[in-house]
């Protein structure tokens, strides 16, 4: 059975091929995807492998941090306390307890990193297992899902996961260890509906082609077909919006630093040193702006990896 | 009429789930939360607190409690050694500051971003646009608070051109007002503006190549007037559509940001509520924020259907 078909003209947006029916005007050529712009848009380029590199550099550096030859990333230094980068034997220079900055950013991409794939990861099981539920069993479990989606996306994001963190650990002797299970518990809640909703729309559209209905005929159980016929050609869907999870999640941490339920001090994460430095941003903006640099550029390439997925597989925005 | 029936039957099960996850928030905290919001107090008066929270009632007494208190303006106190202060007055002061700050915002986002949209939309794959698109880009991977500090640092420290701080009333001083505003409110559009433009450009240039278009080119009808006469107008949807989306992230956003530039708003209340442990407090602000944010996509919802003729008729 061609479960995993994935031709280009099964699965080109019947937009598309509206357009193309339409008599040429100027902006013609800006719209109609040649082949070759097509192709482009697939291929990686430099930018993509740039993106790429820099997350492998910062999953290296999150992994292998304890190997490091870096100072401990609490260690007071009094002498660069405040530094600017530069400083002799510390590169980033220090933040506003001498703590080395370079060795912080370092050791807070494991807490920033583990919390972005670590919350998607739930939402993805979670909110992908409902929706591929609700898209193929349709009825009262799509009612049941979808309710559950819908109430969950009524409460502003980040709001929900102020509460969940402020419920389950907040207060004086939270464990650093609890805070970021706890955030990691929060933030998946949060991405359930959004990764939840797109699994089910693209399960509606996937799940009336004739291949499931060829399974059905041959007698495979529902279960089977919804994981074997189904779910891979929903996955890259899933995937694009989960890399741009991932990013969404990471900023979402930050905020949450900001209004003091981040990652519990002094453990750090990117998000945690951005609040903590915001004390001294008049005389060391640099605590700001490392881990603010570092940040961007993670966002930045998830995004534009996100968007390179898409245009890969054509996941159809209207699924949105 | 019947749909408008199911959207309120909607909207009310909504309401009613928000409030009951905010209302039990209390009865939720691990621990004692009487401990958490007077833990200064001696073990009579916690008794005392205990008894008046009504924190040992089943759950569903709590919740009629709290919805009553709520709906007649009772959102809880303060508690600090000195005694209870009612949350509502802080309230009063701070929610119009919020309002000003998204509203101020959302002016700042569309009188930036409907013009760029149409412009890079005309001008597709021009060299401006492909400027304007990969700075929209850059503007979206940069989170709100990371440009609030930069601005805050480059604008108001190095520079001196903008305070960084502090409130004043637009009833007061309104240039001094706005001035203090611009920071906050540029760090809070600036996302947004991204966001808008791109959505805006895409779909008109898919308007751009509909049949009225080239029917109304034809007529000898400006091509400006075109742009912004035929063109925008179905695109209008669009923006409300963006609008409605985004609503969750201004919010967020705006909560934030006030923190940020020390704006005496909702988000600040909310912060300074977490610091304290002011759970009473705090269960109240994020039910106002909850229900501000579900009445605000039920009433973009509803203009939505009646400027949209095919969703006003198709339901009926």
């Amino acid at each position: 059975m061609p479960a995993r078909e994935r031709s280009a003209t099964a699965m080109q947006a019947p937009e598309l091929i509206q357009t193309q029916t339409l008599e040429p005007v100027d902006l013609e050529s800006a719209v109609e995807p040649t082949p070759e712009m097509q192709a482009r848009a697939r291929r990686l380029g430099i930018a993509g492998k740039l993106a790429i590199a820099w997350l492998v550099l910062i999953v290296a550096a999150a992994v292998l941090a304890p190997v490091l030859p870096l100072d401990d990333p609490n260690e007071n230094f009094a002498q660069i306390a405040g530094q600017g980068p530069g400083t002799d034997g510390h590169i980033l220079g220090g933040d506003g307890l001498g703590r080395d900055m370079l060795s912080r950013v370092v050791w807070g991409s494991r807490a920033s990193l583990l919390i972005g794939v670590g919350a998607i990861v739930v939402g993805l099981v979670v909110g992908g297992l409902f929706g591929l539920m609700a898209g193929y069993r349709r009825g009262r479990t799509e009612t049941v899902f979808s309710g559950l989606f819908d109430v969950l996306l009524s409460y502003p994001q980040l709001i929900l996961a102020l509460t969940l963190v402020t419920v389950l650990a907040s207060g004086e002797g939270i464990s650093s260890t609890r805070r970021t299970i706890v955030l990691i518990f929060a933030l998946g809640v949060v991405s359930i509906p959004v990764l939840g909703r797109i699994t089910r729309a693209n399960t509606l559209a996937w799940s009336e082609r004739e291949f499931v209905l060829a399974a059905k005929a041959m007698g495979a159980r529902n279960r089977s077909i919804m994981f074997r016929e189904v779910l891979p050609n929903v996955l890259p869907a899933m995937f694009s919006i989960a890399l741009l999870g991932v990013a969404v999640v990471i900023v979402a941490e930050g905020a949450l630093s900001v209004l003091g339920v981040g990652v519990q001090l002094p453990t750090p994460s990117w998000g945690n040193i951005i609040a903590e430095g915001r004390a001294d941003l008049r005389d060391s903006p640099h605590i700001v702006l490392v881990p603010t640099v570092v940040i961007f550029l993670t966002v930045l390439a998830l995004n534009f990896l996100g968007d390179v997925v898409r245009a890969r597989f054509d996941v159809r925005e209207s699924a949105l | 009429m019947r749909m408008i029936l199911r959207r309120v039957s909607h909207l009310l099960v909504v309401l009613f789930f928000v409030t009951l996850f905010a209302a039990l928030m209390t009865s939720l905290l691990p621990g004692d939360p009487v401990d958490a919001i007077a833990g200064f107090a001696s073990p009579e008066q916690k008794e005392a607190l205990r008894d008046q929270l009504g924190l040992d009632d089943p759950l569903y007494v709590q919740y009629g409690r709290w919805m009553g208190d709520f709906l007649t303006g009772d959102l809880g106190g303060y508690y600090s050694v000195t005694g209870e202060r009612p949350v509502i007055d802080r309230v009063r002061d701070a929610l119009p500051v919020s309002i000003q700050l998204m509203v101020e915002a959302q002016i700042l986002t569309l009188l930036i971003a409907v013009p760029l949209g149409v412009i890079t939309a005309y001008r597709a794959t021009s060299r401006f646009d492909r400027a304007t698109n990969t700075t929209a880009f850059g503007l979206l991977a940069l989170p709100n608070f990371a440009l609030a500090l930069i601005l805050a640092y480059y604008v108001g420290v190095q520079l001196e051109w903008l305070p960084v701080s502090g409130y004043v009333a637009p009833s007061e001083d309104l240039l001094e007002h706005l001035r203090r505003m611009a920071l906050p409110v540029i760090a809070l559009a600036a996302g947004q503006i991204a966001a808008y433009m791109r959505l805006l450009r895409s779909d008109m240039i898919a308007t751009l190549q509909e049949d009225f278009i080239t029917m109304a080119k034809s007529k000898g009808i400006s091509p400006s007037r075109v742009l912004w006469r035929h063109a925008l107008r179905p695109s209008s949807l669009t923006v409300l559509t963006v609008a409605g989306l985004n609503v969750g992230v201004l919010i967020s956003g705006a909560v934030v940001i006030e923190v940020i530039f020390s704006l005496p708003g909702m988000g600040t209340l909310l912060a300074e509520a977490v610091f304290s442990r002011q759970y009473i407090a705090l269960q109240s602000l994020i039910a106002i924020i909850a229900v501000a944010f579900v009445l605000i996509n039920f009433l973009v919802d509803l203009l939505y259907s009646v400027l949209d003729p095919r969703i006003r008729n198709a339901r009926t």
